[in-house]
């Protein structure tokens, strides 16, 4: 079980650091991350400005002129020692897919080489439960975790300079949702019509970092209209929340 | 209200701020000014905050008209030839077109990005407190692009002024760019760092707002190439498996899986990014302390720029001038406007 001892805080340049609880994958890891994240948000630090929670470290912002790096980080030390991890979150996605062919471009690829027909792969990528380790690179990009680890695939040699919005993928041991169209050296199994970040909806962002996501294949004759109503601000994707867990 | 047309016009030249702050958790990323002392200048020039919204200039020329109503325009940044009506005019300093007038600005000497702000402000609707040109993200006004030809802008009038203002020129930084290491620099050998600072890098032609490739002999890694994806700053030098150095800027990723051996000062990161691509550039690893230092100093000079600011034709303005001229501004901090 990870805990804070281990903690390194390291800085990324004269106005940002980034607080380190480790260099792996791991859903404690990223629970500590995002414990810490929460604590920062309840109290007032002064100088701090923002932070990216990421797999394994809590990147910071802040202003050199109201505070310098070892305040601050004597600061996050603290709180870090006395956040510990946060829970589980109840928010848990239902996203909808449609796979193969046009959609997920590398589908076939990916099951030739796991001995597999495309369609156990589907079946193996849907029955997943995902954990959104972080939200990064891109706007509204989610990093999840919980891939079957007999359809991880290591990334391809050479990045594909355009993927579409909406890019369904994995790499290596992650899988991903990609928001808008972007590089990427990770397979494509298919497209999603949601839109975990639209620049004139309402709610600009849907996903966080801690949430719960799985996938459902839906045909390709659904995609039409779902992507219009998407384009629309519709959040298409299903939100639950558990019942009986505070939020 | 007035009205520029932008007559002809190279790529990489948007509207840009001080960049947009609140949504780094989400994957959107700041962008902003690649040099906020020329922001700054350009700004201060014509009575506005120093972060307030500005045409950044990529490196080649651009053609602007005045198609309605007399506009005040003041360029800063990287060195340009500026004719109106077949006159020169200087950087670092106001002047006025009048309706009809177009204003031609020569390509980038020495620099890439200079700044072109207009009295009175640029007509936009902000998102996250910001103007800023976010090309991928969709975001920026009153485009969500780079500026085209054809495209028109409505802009504040011109005050009547007894004589242009000007600044006297920034100092021009010399010597290496500074910066700090880590949060990776424990994934290279002490001689692969020695060998980091002690190359002179060429900026490649292949580098753009979100980032410079540099050219030069390749650094190994001591442990390995790939690391967890983190968060990366602005002016952060990531190291991938090739070797060559990315020096990461204003439209860079949020988040990265590439080793960062060390990241620019903030009081370097204006200068890094006014290096042309084929020129060259050095780093030198500093203190945090010392880094932190020179980023207040810059805060500080950034505050008194208005203070500075003098009458063409000779003397310095009063502070009543300053105060009516509104040109006090409410520049406090010059590294976060938001306090």
């Amino acid at each position: 079980m990870p805990s804070s001892a281990a903690l390194r805080i390291l800085p990324c340049g004269d106005s940002a650091l980034t607080v380190e609880f480790g260099e792996t994958v791991d859903p404690g890891l990223n629970a500590l991350v995002l414990g810490l994240d929460d604590a920062l948000k309840a109290h007032d630090v002064p100088g701090l400005q923002e932070t990216i929670p990421t797999y394994r470290s809590l990147f910071v912002t802040y202003d050199p002129v109201i505070t310098d790096f070892s305040s601050i980080s004597g600061v996050l030390h603290e709180l870090a020692q006395a956040a510990g991890p946060k829970p589980q979150s109840p928010r848990r996605w239902r996203v909808p897919v449609v796979y193969g062919e046009d959609f997920g471009i590398d589908l076939e690829d990916v099951a030739k080489g796991k001995g597999l027909t495309a369609d156990e792969v589907v079946r193996r990528h849907c029955e997943s439960d995902y954990r959104v380790y972080m939200l990064g690179f891109m706007p509204g990009f989610a990093y999840l975790g919980g891939l079957d680890q007999t359809i991880a695939t290591s990334r391809r040699d050479e990045p594909r300079l355009v993927t579409p919005a909406g890019a369904v993928m994995i790499g290596g041991v992650q899988a991903g949702i990609q928001c808008i169209e972007a590089p990427s050296g990770w397979h494509i199994l298919g497209r999603t019509p949601m839109r975990s970040y639209h620049p004139t909806r309402e709610q600009m962002f849907l996903i966080e970092p801690g949430d719960s996501l799985s996938f459902y294949a839906i045909p390709r004759s659904d995609w039409r209209m779902m992507e219009e109503a998407a384009e629309a601000g519709e959040w298409i994707a299903e939100l639950v929340i558990a019942d009986g867990v505070a939020a | 209200m007035s009205i520029v047309l932008i007559e002809e016009v190279g790529p990489a030249t948007s509207v840009q701020d001080f960049g947009r702050y609140g949504a780094l958790r989400y994957g959107l990323g700041t962008t902003g000014a690649m040099d906020r002392v020329g922001l700054a200048y350009a700004n201060v020039l014509v009575g506005q905050d120093w972060h307030a919204p500005v045409i950044e200039l990529g490196p080649l020329p651009i053609k602007i008209k005045a198609k309605e109503g007399t506009v005040r325009l003041a360029v800063a940044g990287a060195m340009r030839g500026i004719t109106v009506r077949g006159q020169a005019m200087p950087m670092n300093e106001t002047f006025c077109l009048a309706e009809g007038e177009s204003v031609m600005i020569r390509a980038a000497r020495g620099g890439v990005f200079s700044y072109l702000a207009i009295e009175g402000g640029i007509v936009g609707t902000p998102t996250f407190g910001s103007f800023s040109v976010h090309r991928r993200a969709g975001l920026g006004s009153p485009f969500a692009r780079p500026l085209e030809a054809g495209d028109h802008l409505d802009v504040g009038d011109a005050s009547v002024l007894e004589g242009e203002r000007r600044l006297p020129a920034p100092p021009e930084g010399t010597g290496p760019i500074r910066c700090v290491l880590g949060p990776q620099d424990d994934f290279f050998s002490a001689e692969t760092i020695a060998q980091f600072q002690a190359t002179q890098w060429t900026i490649s032609a292949t580098s753009d707002r979100m980032g410079y490739r540099l050219e030069g002999p390749p650094l190994t890694h001591a442990r390995t190439a790939n690391i967890v994806s983190d968060g990366i700053a602005n002016g952060t030098v990531q190291i991938p498996g090739t070797g060559q150095p990315l020096l990461l800027l204003a439209e860079r990723g949020t988040t990265g899986g590439y080793p960062k051996i060390a990241t620019v000062i903030t009081a370097d990161l204006g200068r890094a990014a006014q290096t042309p691509v084929g020129a060259g550039i050095r780093f030198q690893a500093i203190a945090i302390e010392e880094a932190q230092a020179q980023a207040r100093a810059l805060a500080r000079m950034i505050a008194a720029l208005p203070l500075r600011v003098e009458v063409s034709g000779g003397g310095s303005l009063s502070s009543e001038a300053l105060l009516a001229g509104n040109l006090a501004g409410h520049a406090t901090n010059a590294l976060d406007p938001a306090f």
